[in-house]
């Protein structure tokens, strides 16, 4: 029944090109008709977060980011889950961006939630973020690894790892993935004390 | 900080000097302690280190966390304003991909331009934002010709530099240690600050290196560990590279610029764009034409005394471009060595995984965000035993440990394989503080294939003719850059880790662009006649004598060491100089 099907010539042509097309039209939609959409400046007000340029992402694909993100990083017992601090939002912003860097995650995030939606319905009947976890780690498993995917998945496992890099790096500068990593510090301090002794002893240092 | 308008300026200024940075901030600090009237024009605008630097706020207070993006190169809360690689209307020429094109790359990192220069447009110029790492340079570095017959001599030698080398440290506080190691000076008692604590990773770092024969000692940063003039103390928390608003780190606009503006003696005009510098008819300095960006127009101010500090290749370009009947090659060019020269330092890089320094207990890594540690070169013996095949040395800067976490994958595939989940979630607390990256910084000869020159066609959006960019790295600097990542392979293994990425022993290919580095000196140099070099050792032009040049373009040599300090201690040095020779009437 749940048969990894093969990515198709038509998605594997997507891949290769990465829905230029599509691309080309969503930049004219977010900047009307003067080109591309504003950058934050040669020289912001540092104290400010401006994001100058419109989100692109539509409801439906904001949910099933928000399904991948809390996929990657779910909920345990001492964190949350990337979605309770605002990491789907975050991608939104990161692949809405008129950078040349986003615009390439923009082109193989959107194709990447298409196939994934695409999935869940040829596996599950299901729409992916509707999936019980084990159904999601099924389809997971098979693209988590770029190293290890078979043939027929390594443009999906592609677009897994930049999820994983984006949902990572949006969770890990908040205060709570600081707590869940731990990371301490951005405090002052009157003296740099250097590695406390439980540290050395973890060196090999003591 | 006080500034003037253009209509504001004097009518009787001793010297003009153009730049605000380290050579500017210092040129003007000594000429101004010593009662001497300045005028200071600089390109970019005004800027407040106190008001404008982001001291507390987290990559989640950033569009984008903080990241590189075409508009602020090195992320959003690095303090560079107004520019970087590129700088908007103010274009510069370069050879990519074999034929000449308008610079656009804004990565330091695997650029296919031949060189690359940062240009920030603001006050201080790019002593807000720069790495602090304040090494001097030695005996050998003064005299390399001497020693191995390679590249240019200077005029003067340690000797004459290392009064100016104390007390530039202490007027800008450096910490450091005196190790008395080969070329690697001692300062004199009492003027360096204590260093830090090393971190653990710095610790582990040099447990191997001693046993591989690579010392580890107290980086010398310029940054206070102690207050100093009103200066508080770094509070360890913060990236140096935003700037300071409690001013423990060196910045020109923090340290030299205020007390040089308390004197009374000096005014300063931002915005301030310079075309030329003016000269009557007996072919003397009187003045500088800039442009006034605000209203576009042209203006010129006259004083007894021109000092170019506008960084090595915008001074030289400032010189080329003051074309008259009497130097139709440019000014003070009778050698045409103005632009020739052009040195930056070798840059390579490995970056390794650790197991020792997984599952670290948490604590605070901080520190004062440079680094505590550094390796400075050790080979000075093999060299002189013709054991390496490349002449010059380098010096090794390392970082990694527990910092804050920025835009990155802490767990990256090529450590996990690719997991999530829970599992990602543990991989993530793991790897955290496990990875640390060894960075070369070598010193290059100066050869005839690497200079700057008026582009013939392209003018920026001010009318100024540009630069165009001719690059050639020698063998010395490529087998240097390979060597590079042999060591620091060698290190990681040797640590018991893994190189994340190749080790790559095709020196010009580990060997990054020229400028990356952002260590631009050499096109005007200095030398013991006219004929071969465009100034004396008091950075005074040869032809005209009432122009100076104070920035990193009067370097003969450009050492690994990192050229900041040099730059201030050269300028400190000249600017007295200039002084005493201004009352005794001779200018």
């Amino acid at each position: 029944m749940n048969t990894p099907r093969p990515v198709s010539r038509r998605d594997a042509m997507r891949w290769i090109l990465g829905a230029a097309a599509t691309i080309g039209a969503l930049d004219f939609t977010a900047a009307g008709a003067t080109g591309v959409p504003p950058g934050i400046g040669m020289d912001p007000d540092l104290h400010k977060k401006i994001i100058p340029w419109p989100r692109l992402l539509t409801d439906a694909e904001l949910r099933t980011v928000t399904a991948l993100c809390d996929t990657i990083i779910p909920a345990d017992d001492t964190s949350p889950a990337a979605s309770a601090v605002g990491v789907p939002d975050f991608i939104d912003e990161w692949v809405s961006a008129p950078y040349a860097q986003q615009v390439g995650d923009r082109d193989a995030i959107r194709p990447g939630l298409t196939w994934i939606e695409k999935e869940s319905q040829t596996r599950f009947q299901k729409p992916f973020p509707d999936l019980t976890p084990g159904e999601r780690e099924k389809i997971c498993d098979d693209i988590c690894s770029v190293s290890k995917a078979a043939p027929a998945y390594k443009g999906p496992a592609a677009f897994f790892s930049k999820m994983r890099t984006l949902t990572a790096g949006g969770y890990y500068t908040t205060p709570e993935g600081w707590k869940a990593i731990g990371y301490i510090g951005n405090t002052p301090l009157a003296e740099f004390p250097g590695p406390p002794p439980e540290v050395l002893k973890h060196l090999g240092l003591a | 900080m006080p500034l003037i308008t253009p209509s504001k300026t004097a009518r009787d200024y001793d010297v003009i000097i153009v730049g605000s940075g380290a050579a500017g901030g210092m040129s003007a600090y000594v000429l101004a302690g010593l009662g001497v009237k300045v005028l200071m024009l600089e390109a970019g605008r005004n800027y407040d280190p106190v008001a404008e630097t982001p001291m507390f706020e987290t990559p989640k207070d950033a569009p984008l966390r903080g990241a590189s993006t075409p508009d602020k190169h090195f992320g959003f809360f690095d303090a560079t304003a107004g520019g970087g690689w590129t700088v908007p209307g103010e274009p510069y020429v370069v050879k990519k991909d074999g034929a000449w094109t308008e610079a656009g790359d804004w990565r330091a990192v695997g650029t296919e331009q031949n060189f690359m220069w940062w240009r920030p447009r603001m006050l201080g110029g790019r002593t807000n934002h720069w790495g602090r790492i304040a090494l001097r340079m030695g005996p050998y570095d003064f005299k390399p010709k001497s020693r191995d017959g390679l590249g240019l001599d200077w005029p003067i030698g340690y000797d004459d530099l290392a009064p100016f080398y104390d007390r530039t440290e202490a007027v800008v506080g450096v910490w450091g240690s005196n190790e008395g190691l080969e070329n690697t000076p001692n300062s004199s008692p009492g003027i360096l600050q204590p260093p830090p604590k090393p971190r653990g990773y710095e610790l582990l770092t040099k447990k191997t290196c001693d046993r591989l024969g690579i010392p580890v000692i107290p980086s010398h940063q310029a940054i206070l560990t102690k207050p100093l003039n009103g200066r508080q103390a770094c509070f360890y928390a913060t990236d140096c590279g935003r700037g300071c608003s409690i001013k423990a780190n060196f910045q020109s606009t923090t340290v030299l610029l205020p007390p040089a503006i308390a004197t009374g003696h000096l005014d300063i005009i931002t915005d301030a764009m310079v075309r030329e510098v003016t000269l009557d008819k007996s072919g003397k300095a009187t003045g500088v034409s800039y442009i006034d960006k605000e209203t576009g127009r042209d203006v010129v101010v006259k004083a007894r005394v021109i000092v170019l500090a506008a960084s090595g290749c915008e001074s030289a370009r400032i010189l080329l471009n003051s074309k008259s009947a009497l130097f139709p090659n440019g000014l003070a060019n009778g050698s045409g060595k103005v632009g020739k020269y052009l040195m930056d330092t070798v840059g390579s890089s490995v970056t390794g995984q650790i197991p020792a320094l997984e599952n670290c207990p948490p604590h605070n890594e901080d520190g004062a965000s440079a680094m505590h540690m550094y390796m400075p070169w050790w080979g000075y013996q093999k060299q002189a035993a013709g054991q390496l095949d490349f002449a010059r040395g380098y010096h090794i800067e390392f970082g990694g440990g527990r910092r804050m976490p920025g835009m990155t994958n802490p767990a990256p595939d090529e450590l996990t394989g690719g997991t999530y989940g829970r599992r990602f979630k543990e991989d993530a607390r793991r790897y955290y503080g496990s990875v640390i990256g060894f960075a070369g910084r070598g010193e290059m000869i100066p050869n005839d294939d690497s200079y700057c020159e008026i582009d013939p066609d392209k003018k920026d959006k001010w009318g100024i003719p540009v630069l165009r960019f001719f690059w050639k790295w020698s063998d010395h600097e490529t087998r240097q850059a390979a060597h590079m990542q042999r060591t620091f392979a060698g290190i990681i293994e040797g640590m018991g880790g893994k190189v994340l990425g190749t080790v790559e022993t095709d020196g010009a290919k580990a060997i990054m662009a020229g400028g990356t580095i952002i260590h631009e000196v050499g096109t005007t140099c200095m030398g013991v006649d006219a004929k071969s070099s465009v100034l004396n050792q008091w950075c005074q032009s040869w032809e005209i004598p009432n122009l100076f040049v104070t920035d990193g373009g009067p370097f003969a040599s450009n050492a690994d060491k990192n050229p900041t300090l040099s730059i201030m201690a050269l300028a400190m040095r000249s600017c007295e100089h200039l002084a005493d020779q201004l009352k005794k009437g001779n200018l």
